[in-house]
């Protein structure tokens, strides 16, 4: 075997942001969606951090940066969908179709 | 001269009678109605005679002039207004008075008219007595009368007009009379109509005069035809007097037109007798004497004239042998004997035609009022089979009828000889040739006529009777109002005669020399050109003629004891069921005879369109349906054809607006911009995860283009 490399880092971080992705696309409920959002955040991270071992210590300062933010994103997406929950009573994505023609 | 100024007096006697019975008519009584009406003509026939007296005094002092006497300016002015053109292109002024014209022509007709009316009105008191409506035929009979005098007395063609339609209507109204009979009015029609195509023909001859003399006035024509301005022979005037002689044909019942004759006997007796014998049909024989000086001048339309004449006169003496209704044979008589009248005119006998005129109104009239009498003793029995065996009980009709069947049978010395022989003499003795064969038809003629008159007379009063026993229990004298006329009439039937007394037989005759004013100029251009004719065939002039008059007049004679020696063999002795000679040797012949030579069905056939020629109706009826057809299949299919195209222009219209209008122009687009919308409208679809992966795949693509560049 040879000995875990960048690269080993950026496709598991590609692996995961294709999960989140297909997650963020693919699954009914906004609860996973979200989570599938975080995924794909936390793949960012990885690969931030895994091009600060090379390039310097930028890559870990933007990483927080990224955490704080999803941290954020996440309070207000349960938020939004607390609101989508209490008008129409379920959380299928499938049902926020008000804007539909 | 107070009667001839006042000769307008004369046609207004009866037309106030007239009035009288159309005003009042109707609460007057029987005997006031008659008095008025009959008094009124009689009135005029006294005048008539005083206003003759003082002509002669008048042509004693002028002689050779006609007395003109104009009332009032009836159509025309001086202004300038009325002007025509003439056929030389001068101006002429159309002037039509109110004028009354006495010259000894007018007088004699006048003098018989109102004579034989008087007597036939006095008879109609006694004919009618019994019947409805007696004020209404009076007042018929007194417009007729001013119909006839206006037409007698008429200085002008058009004033002459007004006269000729007035007696066609006067006609009409009187066959019409018994209105209610479906027969009686067809008759009036038919005679109005056929009349009518004679009237039409008079119009256009007068046209035809007006536009080439530039006048209508009697004289001034006249004047103008004798001043040897115009050739003999000139085209415009034969065309003129042919014409002329159309309206003749039709008002005095020549062929083709006297088809309306026989069908007038539907009316009173005294109405066959007054118009259908004494007046109206010698209306047509009065024009054309009238107008003598323009016939001269047209030696076509007088050859024409003879020849139609003595066919007709042929052609319904030979109808009248096998007639079974006494009245119809005296009709076909009467054809007959004008086809003579206007054969002695197209000869340029004149005179001998005016004189047949007047001895036939006396002895045709006393026929016609003796048949009315039989027919008034037979309670309406018109039919010959049905009679005989009279002359014992109804003596005075008897005697009289006879005395007129020796007169119309040209015996002498009654009337009808002088003036038939006169006649035969004239056809002989003018232009040679073909002439000759007139005179053969004349005198075959005679012969028939002989023997159909005394068949007539045989079948009615003699033999066995043939009636039934209530109508023989009936048989009665008229009342004197009907024989006193019949016996006046005989007593003219037997002398009016000695008034043409020919030279040959020693006579004077007064009669053409009364006429000579009229016609004498014309007697000698005809003569002249007569012995032109003959010294150019190469004949001897033959100024002293008489052994071969004598020899025409035995001829004439005979025939007439011919023919009363057939019917006496024939009819003397009829009995029951009694057989006619023709019938019995010639059965097609007779048949043709009796159905009247078909003449009748032929105009169903060819001019009226009443009968379908295989299914083709032609005439006017024909053309009436042509016009039906091309009303209802041209006319209104091109109507149904502008509205069905303007339906289908609709239709079209439509079917352009709803789908290309609508559809392509309108809609198009709008489907269109849906269509091409589609794509777009996805952007907005509504689903987040739609949005989320348009996101993605913006990202990938960016990835790739910064990546693969």
């Amino acid at each position: 075997m040879s000995p875990i490399g960048t690269i080993h880092y950026l496709v598991v971080a590609a692996a995961l942001f294709i999960l989140g992705v297909i997650g963020v696309l693919t699954r009914r409920n906004v609860v996973i969606v979200l989570m599938s959002i975080e995924l794909i955040l936390n793949a960012v991270n990885l690969n931030l951090v895994a091009f600060s071992r090379i390039w310097g210590l930028h890559g870990q300062i933007f990483a927080i940066f990224v955490i704080t933010d999803a941290a954020a994103e996440a309070a207000v997406g349960l938020g939004i969908l607390i609101a989508f929950f209490r008008n129409k009573e379920t959380v299928n994505i499938d049902e926020v179709d008000l804007m539909k023609w | 001269m107070f009667f001839l100024n006042n000769i307008w007096l004369v046609p207004l006697l009866p037309a106030v009678g007239a009035a009288i019975m159309f005003f009042f008519g109707r609460k007057l009584r029987k005997g006031t109605a008659s008095a008025v009406c009959v008094g009124a003509v009689a009135l005029a026939f006294v005048f008539v005679c005083c206003a003759v007296w003082q002509y002669s005094g008048y042509a004693h002092d002028n002689p050779g002039k006609p007395f003109e006497k104009i009332v009032y300016t009836w159509l025309g002015t001086d202004t300038g207004h009325m002007n025509y053109v003439k056929h030389d292109g001068t101006p002429a002024a159309f002037h039509a008075d109110a004028g009354f014209l006495l010259d000894p022509l007018s007088a004699i007709w006048l003098l018989f008219v109102t004579g034989v009316g008087t007597l036939i009105h006095i008879y109609s008191t006694g004919y009618m007595a019994h019947e409805g409506g007696y004020y209404r035929f009076f007042g018929y009979l007194n417009l007729f009368m001013f119909s006839m005098l206006t037409l007698i007395l008429a200085n002008n063609y058009v004033l002459m007009f007004v006269g000729w339609e007035g007696v066609g209507l006067c006609s009409y109204l009187l066959i019409g009379f018994y209105f209610h009979r479906a027969s009686a009015s067809t008759a009036a029609n038919k005679a109005f109509i056929v009349n009518r195509i004679g009237d039409a023909g008079f119009l256009l001859g007068m046209f035809t005069i007006a536009w080439y003399f530039g006048t209508l006035r009697l004289t001034d024509i006249t004047h103008l035809a004798r001043s040897g301005h115009f050739a003999i022979g000139d085209p415009i005037i034969t065309a003129a007097t042919l014409l002329l002689f159309v309206g003749a044909c039709g008002k005095s019942a020549q062929l083709p037109l006297y088809v309306w004759l026989p069908d007038a006997m539907e009316g009173p007796t005294p109405v066959s007798a007054l118009i259908h014998a004494a007046t109206m049909v010698t209306a047509g024989v009065y024009m054309v004497a009238r107008s003598n000086a323009l016939f001269v001048l047209a030696p076509g339309s007088m050859k024409t004239m003879a020849f139609i004449g003595a066919f007709t006169a042929l052609f319904a003496a030979s109808i009248a042998l096998v007639q079974n209704d006494i009245k119809r044979v005296l009709a076909y008589s009467t054809v007959s004997q004008l086809g003579y009248m206007f054969l002695a005119l197209g000869v340029g006998a004149f005179a001998a035609g005016a004189f047949h005129v007047f001895t036939h109104a006396f002895f045709k009239a006393l026929l016609f009022l003796g048949a009315g009498s039989v027919i008034h003793a037979m309670s309406g029995e018109q039919d010959m089979r049905n009679m005989g065996d009279l002359h014992r009980r109804i003596p005075i009709t008897h005697w009289t009828m006879f005395i007129a069947t020796f007169a119309i049978a040209g015996i002498p010395p009654f009337a009808g000889f002088f003036s038939k022989d006169e006649i035969l003499w004239q056809a002989w003795s003018s232009e040679g040739g073909a002439y000759r064969l007139l005179w053969l038809v004349g005198y075959a003629t005679a012969l028939m006529t002989a023997f159909y008159m005394f068949r007539l007379m045989f079948l009615t009063f003699h033999g066995q009777p043939r009636m039934s026993h209530e109508v023989e229990h009936h048989i009665h004298e008229s009342p004197k109002s009907m024989t006193v006329p019949l016996i006046v009439l005989a007593i003219c039937a037997i002398s009016a005669g000695w008034l043409g007394w020919p030279h040959s037989l020693g006579g004077s005759n007064r009669f053409e020399k009364y006429l000579e004013p009229v016609f004498a100029h014309e007697a000698q251009v005809f003569q002249a050109e007569g012995r032109a004719a003959q010294l150019a065939a190469g004949e001897k002039e033959e100024e002293h003629t008489n052994p071969v008059e004598y020899f025409l007049m035995a001829l004439s004679i005979a025939a007439a004891v011919a023919g009363f020696g057939m019917a006496w063999k024939a009819y003397r002795d009829a009995g029951k069921g009694y057989g006619e000679p023709i019938a019995e040797k010639a059965p097609p012949l007779y048949t043709v005879l009796l159905n009247k030579y078909y003449v009748d069905e032929a105009y169903d056939y060819a001019f009226t369109g009443r009968r379908k020629v295989n299914g083709i109706r032609l005439g006017v009826m024909g053309l009436g349906e042509a016009s039906s057809w091309f009303d209802s299949h041209v006319l209104d299919g091109a109507v149904n054809g502008a509205g069905w195209t303007t339906r289908a222009f609709g239709t079209i219209s439509s079917w352009w607006d709803k789908w290309i209008i609508d559809g392509l122009l309108v809609n198009g687009p709008a489907i269109l911009s849906r269509m091409l919308s589609y794509p777009f409208r996805l952007l907005q679809w509504g689903l987040v995860q739609w949005y989320a992966l348009v996101m993605v795949i913006g990202l990938v693509g960016f990835v790739f283009y910064y990546a693969v560049r």
